[in-house]
């Protein structure tokens, strides 16, 4: 307790000296986390109070809830001081990740303290992703369990060097060196296993404080650091991105006026200086950095960790996404990557579906293949799997539909480490880390062709389209297609007919109903759109296309403009009603499964280019309407 | 091998990230301001982010009409002098009935601040609000993400929140939907009151002590910023007493509680704070309300 009495001292007697030292302190982010009941929450308390960061009147608050709902009797529950949210309190666990701030005289800290059950990895990523250090506690009465395996497995998953041991409840074990050698070898030969090369444990007990501030004199035969000792001086490794190349990948251009133009962002890795050389990716031109500019003053360097504002002496294009890098050694871009992938959503990973990637700063369309393998977090087994789940941990292809820059998640995080976001409910449905790019992105390369497809539609008179209609089962798609179709032929025009039904006697014989078929299906149909688009047709198509995502996902695949969504809005009872193929019928029976409005949703467009409705108006009249709305064809 | 950023220097470059990618994301994002130590830090670390621009967003102002003097007087000059659109609001019914801290107690918060900051949002379409809360304040704000979403209802669900991974945030949200910022979520009163030390960042002088007006009420004291106004209010003319006084944290005049307190440089009052027993909100009645939930539900009811 010295430290924290001499610090107290130094505030009182000279607070401008206090501040100096705590101006000139570095972070240190780490989490803590274990097996339920391990302490976790318990040791935070502690550190809390033993740096003075609890006040006399949260104090006095924490002994009487302490007596309400603590677990530990009459003594004071530390864990009271971190549980914050309601439903917490309740059940006595911790559900989401709390962040908690001390000092010490070297140090400021910010420690999350992240959930133990499995159904929260999700939570406990998050709070990893952020971190410089991980304490792995164990219960020394318990030893290594299923929790701590998964914990330290997704520690060096999410690339945390620094890996404390911190055997805890000591005080329940008679403080016995002989139990907590024996925890140790058994991690040790655990950790080994899943390339942890080396960390640091130490016996400990967070209720009582043994060597938590101070050595404790329950454990003469520990020799080694305290927790504070040990997280006081541990080397942060963030630090070392200084020493890497530089990149900055760009947030915001900076345009007051005509006469400037900046680009802000956060320095990722290395550092710059006015007149070094840089090279603004994926565009791969070159400049020289003329100022780095802030409130203050310009700067005569900045380092990695750093936002900054930086002019180019050259007028060259660059924007949101792009990044700037040092010349003579840049980071790659590619399309086509090898990750692993944690899924966080209720709903499981949709293979194929369109999902927004974010990287750094930049946002693009991806999907997602058949997973290679899903890792059991608490055996390390590779498992085959369809798709992945919540909480799920797999390797898996991407492919975005751009080239996006980036660099292996290992070398450097923020052009390696990705969320992907889903379009429609828009929540954050995982997480990823960019292995490397495949090298088949690298050898494909587009063909580029002297007949352009301006020159396709030209020949034929016309501007390239394709007409998707939409809607349910025996709505009346391929009935009004066929309608438009005939007219515009009468017109002269250029046109083919794609059908459901057809399409899936042939290019698509080998797809099921499932929902990851039904992807598949709209997938090739809008590759094959499009192929004829560029020929310069008009391109009908008739498809149940039942999902929002896929139907944007095809209008992505075309130039503005060429995509025309056509709503066929026949209400539910009455396709039912005509049942022209007998399915509906089937469905209601139960003899045809994944039926699109019995027992699979259809998601009907909000805002369709063209809406008929077959209630309303016969198919001619609808061809009709339709064709009226894409005038002039050319 | 190049120098380590300070702590200071990473949380300033955190919070500069943070409001960078709202301003790219956003269609329409305003800065909460309430003229308080932290909005301060806030307005200064946004002019940081977009310099030489001014910030690219207005400044707004959730006001009840009881606020200091000296506060009204510092947010009309920070406007000025940053550039920024400032936008003040009102909520006309609490003006209509008259609400006030005295005869009102809890409802004042909720009518005015509460219900004042949804209207405003909901009147200028906002989908994107900056706010200076900070994790070291209160329990559940420890757990609240710095990108946090509000429903259409502006309620917080703090079960289902995004997870936020290293420095990845995803402002998609759909139509209705908004999303509250708080880019010095890591930050600790220590640390403003650092950063506004070495960055000379203009604060409202009833920080530090001076001698003040000062009545007592319900145990506790406060300063008589408007005698004329109190009196009309309580039916009486409070006890006045002269009194060395400051405050540790800002709001309405009659809902902040004065400390006795000599501290009139900013290394004092940072001596004072950290020698000091009690929190900081302490000073504040609001979060006694509803035993120790009452900020978790204050915020799910779409409090800041």
């Amino acid at each position: 307790m010295d430290a924290v009495y001499q610090t107290e001292a130094l505030i009182a007697e000279d607070i401008d000296a206090y501040l100096d030292v705590h101006q000139h302190k570095t972070m240190l982010r780490f989490i803590t986390c274990g097996s339920v009941d391990d302490g976790k929450s318990t040791l935070i308390g502690r550190l809390l109070y033993d740096s003075k960061m609890i006040f006399e009147d949260q104090l006095a608050a924490l002994e009487s809830d302490s007596k309400k709902v603590g677990t530990q009797g009459q003594e004071i529950d530390f864990a009271l001081l971190v549980d914050g949210l309601a439903a917490e309190r309740e059940q006595g666990i911790t559900i989401d990740v709390a962040y908690r701030f001390f000092n010490t005289e070297k140090r400021k800290f910010i420690v999350a303290d992240c959930p133990g059950h499995e159904q929260y990895t999700r939570n406990m990523v998050t709070g990893a992703s952020t971190a410089d250090l991980a304490v792995i506690l164990i219960d020394a009465r318990k030893g290594v369990l299923v929790q701590t395996r998964r914990h330290s497995y997704l520690c060096q998953l999410i690339g945390i060097r620094n890996i404390v041991l911190a055997v805890n409840k000591m005080d329940l074990v008679d403080y016995d060196q002989a139990r907590f050698d024996a925890i140790v070898a058994e991690y040790r030969a655990f950790a080994q296993s899943i390339g942890i090369e080396s960390f640091t444990a130490m016996p400990i007990s967070g209720f009582k404080g043994d060597n938590i501030t101070t050595r404790s004199d329950n454990t003469p035969w520990y020799s080694g650091p305290t927790l504070i000792d040990h997280l006081e001086t541990v080397e942060v490794l963030s630090s070392l991105d200084a020493d890497k190349p530089f990149r900055l990948p760009v947030q915001w251009v900076n345009r007051p006026n005509l006469d400037f133009r900046g680009f802000s962002g956060l320095i990722s890795t290395g550092s710059v200086k006015p007149g070094d050389t840089v090279r603004v990716l994926p565009s791969g031109k070159t400049s020289t950095v003329s100022r780095i500019v802030t409130l203050d003053g310009d700067l005569d360097e900045a380092v990695a960790g750093q936002s900054v504002t930086l002019t180019l002496a050259d007028e060259i294009d660059c924007s949101r996404g792009d990044v700037i890098a040092t010349a003579d050694n840049p980071p790659q871009a590619a399309d086509q990557f090898e990750a692993t992938i944690v899924w966080m959503d209720d709903d499981a990973m949709l293979v194929g579906r369109s999902y927004w990637l974010k990287l750094g700063t930049q946002t693009v369309s991806v999907t997602v293949q058949q997973p290679k393998y899903t890792i059991n977090v608490n055996t390390l087994e590779q498992l085959a799997a369809k798709t992945l789940e919540l909480n799920a941990i797999g390797v898996a292809e991407i492919a975005t539909d751009k080239p996006i820059v980036f660099e292996p998640y290992a070398q450097n995080r923020a052009l390696g480490g990705f969320i992907l976001i889903d379009k429609l409910t828009n929540r954050t449905v995982g997480a990823g880390m960019l292995h490397f790019s495949l090298r088949r992105a690298q050898n494909v390369h587009w063909q580029a062709t002297d007949v352009t497809r301006e020159v396709h539609a030209d020949l034929k008179n016309q501007k390239a389209k394709v007409l998707w209609f939409t809607g349910l089962s025996g709505s009346g798609k391929s009935t009004i297609a066929n309608e438009v179709e005939k007219t515009l032929s009468v017109m002269n025009r250029h046109t083919f007919l794609l059908d459901g039904d057809n399409v899936r006697h042939g290019l698509n014989r080998d797809l099921g109903f499932t929902e990851a078929d039904r992807i598949e299906n709209i997938r090739r149909v809008g590759e094959v759109a499009k192929l004829m688009a560029d020929a310069g047709l008009i391109v009908l198509t008739a498809f149940i296309s039942p999902f929002r995502a896929e139907r944007d996902m095809v209008r992505q695949m075309l130039p503005e403009g060429e995509f025309v969504e056509i709503f066929v809005d026949t209400p539910l009872e009455v396709a039912e009603a005509r049942d022209v193929k007998g399915l509906y019928k089937k469905a209601r029976a139960g003899n045809l499964k994944n039926f699109t409005g019995i027992d699979s949703p259809y998601e009907p467009p909000e805002n369709p280019d063209i809406r008929v409705n077959t209630v309303e108006m016969t198919p001619a009249e609808a061809a009709e309407f339709i064709i009226r709305q894409l005038m002039p064809l050319k | 091998m190049t120098r380590s950023l300070t702590h200071l220097e990473r949380l300033e470059a955190e919070a500069i990230h943070i409001m960078r990618e709202v301003v790219a994301q956003a269609d329409k994002p305003v800065m909460l301001y309430s003229v308080g130590k932290d909005s301060a830090v806030m307005l200064h670390l946004a002019r940081k982010a977009f310099y030489p621009s001014p910030p690219p967003f207005p400044l707004l102002h959730v006001d009840t009409t009881w606020k200091f003097k000296d506060m009204y007087a510092l947010r009309d000059r920070m406007a000025r002098e940053s550039g920024m659109e400032l936008l003040v609001y009102q909520n006309p019914e609490a003006t209509e009935r008259g609400i006030n801290p005295f005869d009102h107690g809890p409802l004042h918060t909720d009518m005015w601040k509460t219900e004042g900051l949804k209207q405003a949002l909901d009147l200028h379409g906002f989908d994107a609000a900056f706010g200076g809360a900070r994790r070291d304040e209160e329990k559940s704000r420890a757990k609240e993400r710095i990108f946090s979403f509000r429903t259409a209802s502006h309620s917080w669900d703090p079960k289902n929140q995004r997870p936020e991974l290293w420095n990845l945030y995803n402002a998609r949200k759909n139509k209705g939907e908004s999303i509250r910022v708080f880019p010095i979520s890591n930050w600790t009163e220590l640390d403003i009151w650092q950063y506004i030390q070495l960055n000379d960042v203009p604060i409202v002088p009833l920080y530090f002590a001076a001698v003040r007006p000062t009545f007592e009420w319900e145990g506790q004291m406060f300063m008589a910023d408007d005698i004329d106004r109190l009196t009309k209010v309580l039916g009486r003319t409070p006890e006045i007493t002269e009194r060395s006084i400051r405050f540790r944290t800002l709001g309405c005049f009659p809902l902040t509680g004065a400390v006795e307190s000599t501290a009139s440089t900013l290394s004092e009052v940072i001596q004072e704070t950290l020698l000091t027993t009690t929190s900081e909100r302490q000073g504040r009645v609001i979060d006694k309300d509803a035993g120790g939930a009452g900020m978790e539900k204050k915020k799910q009811e779409g409090y800041f």
